[in-house]
């Protein structure tokens, strides 16, 4: 007879208080990376509206810890990134069971404000999860038995000034800059700059969403591996920076702390561009999650 | 650009009038925090709001609170919300109800300069995000109207020491928005130039 599958259940809980808890912490603590990228970012605002606003965010990060407060009031929608082993011992469908209850979790026990609602009726539809809430982008690692889980609350702020451009081939990198460029001007404070500017580029429409995502969830200031996209990330990120947008809109020298790109091969005919902008309290946390349940918490990755 | 600290509700529209953009505002008083359901609620269902809005702050939040046993409400994170979603309640809330302030992140369109300057309102640019300051500058929720709104509702808050604001949209028909935007207008020229 068969026993139940008692590894694969503890395993689940493993998961979820993986997940629960790294909702919370990426709420509250953010990253060393995105600490230094805002100090750097005070030292270098000239005008006097963006000094203040990014002497207010620092404030703002010093008051977070202090009261164990989160960074921003708005609990985002999570977003999770799933590194799944070939040998993890919890099939992917379980493991999105578990992003789940641990979302839904951590909502109620903190309490979290809960955003998640019918995308028609706009009837709340619990805490902060819904059909198809959260949402998970999925990667699998041949040979390998661990589980990577990175969340990252999506501000609905920055995640409204998302934009999709279907350029053509004849427009060129060229066409890429100036949208990724427009872009960034149009939202102008919206997003809540300074932050990072995510894009994708190739692949298809909803690939190339997809892709900005991925690249907003990166550590900050990372490059592509691929020595020609670097190169446009580094182009991007100084003319970004040239637009005069600034702190929240307000006028200054820094409107992005850095851009990021992911990118895919496409179709002869296709030259598709994605904007997804993450606001300056980038937040994300991470964990590696052992074959036996064991959870190593990392605030890096 | 000067600092100024101002008392909410005003009573003396000089108040507002003295207020230049740029210059930065620290606010104590009341401010009552309202958002896209609330005003709906006011504007396009007809349904007068049970807290006097004359001479008051806005500010565009949905609060993460605990309900108490006693009925009230405690803190959790405050923090503010995009306004330009909000722009079009901008002529009614200054015509019908004599509010002098609004207050939140992203700053207002072009639209909202005319009504600000015809009606003597200013819009403050809060630092969005930046809630866990901001919760600590509400001293206390003092009331809630529209429970059913959840967090939605109409918010009276207590604060001290709130900001620091910059005014965004003064009273005498300038905007940081309008002028930021115009300069990248003109710069977005010159990039693709050198393209």
């Amino acid at each position: 007879m068969l026993q139940p599958p008692q590894v694969a259940s503890d395993l689940q809980h493993a998961v979820e208080d993986a997940a629960a808890h790294l909702y919370v912490w990426a709420l509250k603590d953010i990253p060393q990376d995105l600490r230094d990228a805002l100090a750097a970012a005070r030292e270098r605002e000239t005008s006097v509206p963006g000094r203040r606003v990014l002497e207010t965010i620092h404030r703002n990060i010093n008051v977070a810890d202090s009261e164990r407060n989160l960074v921003c009031q708005d609990t985002g929608i999570a977003v999770y990134h799933a590194k799944v082993g070939e040998h993890f011992p919890l099939h992917p469908s379980r493991i999105y069971e578990a992003l789940r209850d641990g979302t839904a979790r951590a909502t109620v026990e903190h309490p979290l404000r809960s955003n998640a609602v019918h995308t028609i009726t706009r009837e709340n539809t619990g805490p902060n999860i819904g059909y198809r809430l959260p949402i998970v982008h999925w990667d699998f690692v041949p040979d390998w038995d661990g589980l990577d889980v990175k969340c990252v609350p999506k501000g609905s702020g920055s995640e409204n000034m998302s934009f999709l451009k279907m350029c053509v081939p004849a427009d060129g990198v060229r066409g890429i800059k100036e949208f990724v460029l427009e872009s960034i001007v149009g939202a102008g404070g919206k997003p809540c700059p300074p932050g990072i500017v995510g894009v994708g580029i190739g692949g298809s429409a909803d690939y190339a969403m997809y892709l900005a995502k991925e690249a907003i969830m990166r550590p900050i200031g990372t490059r592509n591996p691929d020595p020609l996209v670097a190169e446009l990330e580094d182009e991007l990120y100084g003319l970004l920076n040239e637009t005069g947008i600034g702190p929240m809109g307000l006028g200054g020298d820094v409107t992005v702390l850095n851009c990021h790109i992911e990118h895919a091969d496409t179709h002869m005919t296709l030259n598709p561009v994605a904007v997804n902008y993450q606001c300056w309290a980038a937040r994300r946390a991470s964990a590696h999650i052992h074959a036996d349940g064991a959870i190593d918490y990392d605030r890096e990755a | 650009m000067a600092t100024h600290e101002v008392t909410f509700p005003i009573t003396d529209e000089q108040e507002i009038l003295k207020l230049r953009a740029g210059d930065e505002v620290v606010v104590q008083g009341h401010i009552i925090g309202i958002r896209d359901r609330t005003q709906i609620r006011i504007f396009d269902q007809g349904v007068e709001p049970p807290m006097d809005l004359r001479g008051a702050f806005l500010l565009h939040t949905a609060p993460g609170v605990r309900k108490r046993d006693d009925g009230g409400y405690d803190k959790v994170c405050i923090g503010t919300t995009t306004s330009a979603r909000m722009v079009r309640f901008t002529e009614p809330l200054g015509a019908q109800y004599g509010v002098r302030a609004i207050c939140g992140k992203g700053g207002f369109p072009d639209e909202a300069i005319e009504p600000m300057h015809r009606l003597g309102m200013v819009y403050f640019a809060i630092v969005g995000g930046a809630a866990a300051l901001e919760t600590t500058q509400i001293e206390e929720i003092e009331e809630v109207a529209w429970e059913e709104l959840m967090p939605e509702c109409l918010w009276k808050f207590r604060v001290k020491d709130f900001g620091p604001l910059t005014v965004g949209i003064d009273a005498h028909g300038n905007s940081l928005y309008h002028d930021v935007q115009a300069r990248a207008q003109d710069k977005l020229k010159e990039l693709y130039a050198r393209l």
